[in-house]
């Protein structure tokens, strides 16, 4: 009988942990298959990007002075981030996702940057 | 002691039986959320879609190849010869109006994904044909655009201006070209229903890759079009 009591719960011990992940895995799986935006919210949003490119256009026929730079790199992120988080559904989804795909941009951010220092682009 | 052994295989075949079952109820769980038969095999431990994790990995690594190039050629934007530069030859309402009708087709391709997940497959075809059309027109303008600077005297070995910004905007063609491809293959597999596993989620695969197709446009038109060297 001295045997009898450490087994049983050694056992449900082992229970337990095969049962977590299976728990994890559904909560998971449903975080997955989250509600998308409407189709009207995404004509609306493709007509904000379309705004925004002649924006941008118009911007290089007008002299800006130094804004110019500023303004036109400014409407391109603001039109990359709105693409990768609405039509992506990067804002929607796991973080995990985002979190690979910001890895590589700011990687390539940063080694370019270096590169083109090195080159001393900024300079002239 | 026959009967501590006895009893410790009897509590082992029950926790095995458990979660046995625990198992299927979560496949048949997933299964109701659009996972059909493929619900378990195509999960991490994180319960992320194998899939969806490749995809996003290989487009995080795609910012590296076109950071490669954009630099390059931002560092070789000013060695062309004088008459054949950027200013004699870029004609910037033309390529507006390509990255618009680019801009555009993100738009239908969202559509695609977002009729997928309703499994209303008529309409899933339909923007997915609308999508390769639109990005069918972008590449005749960018083929339009090439051969127009080759006339004008912008050969691929001509300055390393010239190589970097074909080496950069073929790049993005050929990625474009590999996009129709995929459109039209998975508008086939849908029309024919040979998708095996998830739908929604093989539509959302090729909408992730347009997409980022459509991002790198959006940064190669503003560094290479737009301003000035």
């Amino acid at each position: 009988m001295d045997v009898d009591a450490p087994t049983t719960p050694e056992v449900e011990v082992v229970h337990d942990d095969v049962d977590a992940p299976a728990g994890a895995l559904t909560d998971a799986a449903h975080d997955e298959h989250h509600d998308h935006p409407s189709e009207g919210r995404y004509i609306a949003i493709a007509l904000m990007l379309a705004v925004v490119t002649a924006a941008e256009v118009a911007a290089s026929y007008i002299d800006l002075g130094w804004a110019f730079l500023p303004a036109l790199l400014g409407m391109m992120a603001f039109k990359f981030i709105v693409v990768v988080r609405e039509f992506m559904h990067l804002k929607l989804d796991n973080r995990v996702f985002s979190w690979l795909f910001y890895t590589g941009l700011i990687l390539a951010l940063f080694v370019y940057l270096a590169a083109l220092l090195t080159f001393r682009f900024f300079e002239g | 002691m026959s009967d501590v052994v006895k009893e410790t295989v009897q509590d082992a075949v029950e926790i095995v039986k458990d979660h046995a079952e625990d198992v299927h109820d979560h496949d048949v769980h997933a299964g109701d959320h659009g996972h059909d038969d493929h619900a378990g095999g195509h999960h991490t431990s994180l319960g992320l879609s194998n899939t969806k994790l490749a995809m996003w990995l290989f487009l995080g690594s795609e910012c590296l190849l076109f950071g490669g190039l954009i630099s390059t050629y931002m560092l070789y934007r000013n060695r062309h010869s004088e008459d054949v530069g950027p200013d004699q030859l870029w004609d910037i309402p033309f390529t507006s109006a390509s990255s618009f009708v680019l801009l555009m087709s993100s738009l239908t391709m969202v559509l695609a994904v977002a009729a997928a997940g309703r499994k209303d497959d008529r309409n899933t075809k339909l923007w997915m044909i609308v999508t390769a059309v639109l990005g069918g027109l972008f590449l005749s303008g960018q083929v339009y655009e090439f051969t127009t600077f080759y006339r004008e005297g912008l050969g691929y070995t001509e300055s390393l201006f010239a190589s970097s910004f074909y080496t950069l905007t073929g790049f993005h063609g050929v990625h474009v070209a590999v996009g129709i491809i995929m459109l039209i293959a998975t508008m086939g597999m849908v029309a024919k229903n040979k998708i095996s596993g998830d739908k929604a989620e093989t539509v959302e695969m090729v909408g992730l890759y347009w997409h980022f197709v459509d991002v790198v446009w959006i940064i190669i038109f503003t560094l290479v079009y737009l301003i000035p060297a």
